[in-house]
């Protein structure tokens, strides 16, 4: 697999206060990438600098295997971050010419993005006469203009009505299915677990975890379960050797495993016992409880 | 080269204030023939300004890129302005990401300065071959284009100011502010000037330290051309006063202005690179 992005022990200090720290990860084609982190975990600083914009206090990233300087091999990559910058005096197709002209691609895609993003109909209102979602529409048809082999984006949906969240996030996954390489900084988690396969997770400029979104954790998911005999079961669940602790929630019993157990292997174990199942559900945690169990064990 | 150039002429093509001062200011410089028709007729008193020999060869070179300079605040703030908006509009950043490199990014505006100051240079050139083909008393080409050093002084201040406009739109982003301090640094100057002269050892000559200051070499590198008009002189003469200033383009001004424009180019480099943005 191809490696885009490179980046070893990137450190920015903002004065005493270490932005990002010592932060290492890399990038390989084809996977979507979320970067997790509380407001101030040093997501936009990661970006920055990566984007040639926030000098690096020390450390390295190098982009495409260190085959190009990085102001070239940003023509290859497209990014939005935070909030949409463009001339508010240009219209939507004179702002994007100019886009065209520093990434040195020809201008016969400009058309086709706009379309993409449904602002073909306001290609020659101001920039200034746009609202936010359609800045943040604009801001992606110009960082698809060069068909990039990444897309950086940073809170994509941020300040966004409903609506617009939407959209963004339906283009998106237009992207995604396209096979590019996408770079998400989020704080929305929902938005990461739907689109992201891979996942940074950072707090305090420091990375916590980095990989599959499904081994986020040493997660083997927990049962919940509801049964005419709810005492009989209690006893049973707590004899099991693979079961860790069990507790009661709205009227559900919720049993830990200490391993990853088959709903199989455990539903016939009950039943030899003579329990009565009424209610039997494997489940696993959504990617905003492990992601507060993982910030939260680190604070510890 | 010409990539950076297309990149900085579609943001000021596209920019009405940009539009409309950028034509203001050529239409004031097209504007120094008008001097032409200033005529005085008062019964026994005809004065005609252009038959005072101001159009003469080669005096007309020196005259317009005097009276062609004042004109360059216009093209300041142009260049002050647009700097400062690519800060507020964070469009610096947005070039950054898409791929221009913060050398480019200086070199094209750069390149803006070059070009006001050369179309500038060309537009004096044309103006001032047509007054003087028609009002100069010498018509000889030999006389005709000679002293034209006045107009490459003329090119060289025009870019060292413009380049200290760029340096200031950039280190203070806000435009309003940075041609303020323009106003500002050019009082320092003088009262820099005047203390030097109040209150210097005898070994410092005040006037040669003056010399270096920016500002100042930009003002001398074409020096105020009227002492040199036989009608001013006549009239020194007849108060009894001799007139000892310079009228000279002189070699070590150039030297000078070239140097502060150098500087300034180091210097917004430097700022440009060190900064986060």
């Amino acid at each position: 697999m191809s490696t885009i992005l490179n980046v070893t022990d990137l450190t920015k200090k903002f004065g005493s206060l270490s932005a990002v720290n010592a932060l290492s990860f890399s990038i390989n084609k084809g996977n979507v990438y979320g970067i997790l982190g509380p407001n101030g975990s040093g997501k936009s600083t990661t970006l920055g600098m990566i984007l040639n914009v926030v000098n690096p206090t020390s450390g390295e990233f190098s982009w495409f295997r260190g085959t190009q300087n990085t102001h070239q091999a940003l023509k290859r990559v497209g990014a939005i971050i935070e909030r949409p910058n463009f001339y508010p005096y240009m219209t939507a197709l004179q702002n994007l010419r100019l886009v065209c002209r520093i990434k040195e691609v020809p201008q016969s895609k400009i058309e086709e993005k706009l379309e993409l993003v449904d602002l073909l109909d306001r290609k020659n209102d101001k920039f200034k006469t746009y609202s936010l979602g359609m800045k943040q529409r604009l801001a992606i048809a110009s960082a698809l203009l060069n068909d990039p082999e990444i897309l950086i984006l940073d809170e994509p949906t941020n300040g966004l009505d409903p609506q617009g969240i939407a959209q963004v996030r339906t283009i998106i996954k237009k992207i995604a299915a396209q096979g590019t390489t996408i770079l998400l900084a989020s704080h929305l988690l929902d938005e990461v677990e739907k689109v992201c396969s891979h996942v940074l997770v950072l707090q305090k400029g420091t990375r916590i975890y980095f990989g599959k979104v499904t081994e986020l954790t040493n997660d083997h998911g927990y049962f919940e379960l509801n049964s005419t005999d709810v005492t009989t079961l209690q006893q049973v669940l707590e004899k099991h050797n693979d079961i860790d602790k069990i507790e009661v929630l709205n009227n559900y019993i919720i049993a830990y495993p200490n391993k990853s157990v088959s709903a199989k292997k455990l539903s016939k174990t009950l039943s030899e016992q003579g329990v009565v199942i009424t209610h039997f559900a494997q489940k696993k945690k959504s990617l905003e409880e492990q992601f507060l169990s993982l910030t939260k064990s680190q604070q510890l | 080269m010409k990539r950076l150039f297309l990149i900085e002429f579609d943001k000021l093509r596209t920019n009405r204030s940009s539009r409309i001062l950028i034509g203001a200011y050529f239409i004031l410089l097209t504007s120094i023939a008008l001097i032409a028709a200033i005529k005085f007729d008062i019964g026994p008193i005809k004065f005609h300004l252009a038959e005072q020999g101001i159009f003469n060869f080669p005096y007309v070179w020196h005259f317009n890129a005097f009276i062609g300079a004042l004109f360059k605040i216009f093209l300041a703030v142009v260049i002050v302005s647009m700097t400062a908006n690519e800060y507020s509009n964070k469009t610096i950043k947005q070039n950054l990401i898409d791929g221009l490199s913060k050398r480019e990014f200086l070199h094209s505006k750069w390149v803006m300065i070059v070009t006001f100051s050369g179309i500038s240079t060309l537009f004096i050139f044309l103006v001032s071959l047509i007054l003087g083909l028609l009002y100069s008393n010498y018509n000889e080409i030999g006389i005709i284009f000679k002293d034209l050093e006045y107009l490459l002084a003329y090119f060289l201040k025009l870019v060292a100011f413009f380049a200290f406009c760029l340096f200031l739109g950039t280190a203070i982003k806000r435009s309003a502010f940075a041609l303020g301090f323009l106003g500002v640094w050019q009082m320092f100057e003088g009262i820099c000037y005047g203390f030097f002269k109040w209150k210097s050892p005898t070994w410092v000559d005040a006037e040669q330290v003056f010399r270096l200051f920016p500002l100042n070499a930009m003002s001398n590198l074409v020096p105020e051309p009227f002492t040199r008009l036989s009608a001013v002189r006549n009239l020194a003469d007849q108060v009894g006063e001799v007139m000892q200033s310079n009228t000279v383009v002189r070699f070590w001004d150039i030297v000078i202005v070239l140097v502060w424009s150098y500087i300034f180019y180091l210097l917004t480099y430097r700022l440009l690179m060190r900064r986060d943005l």
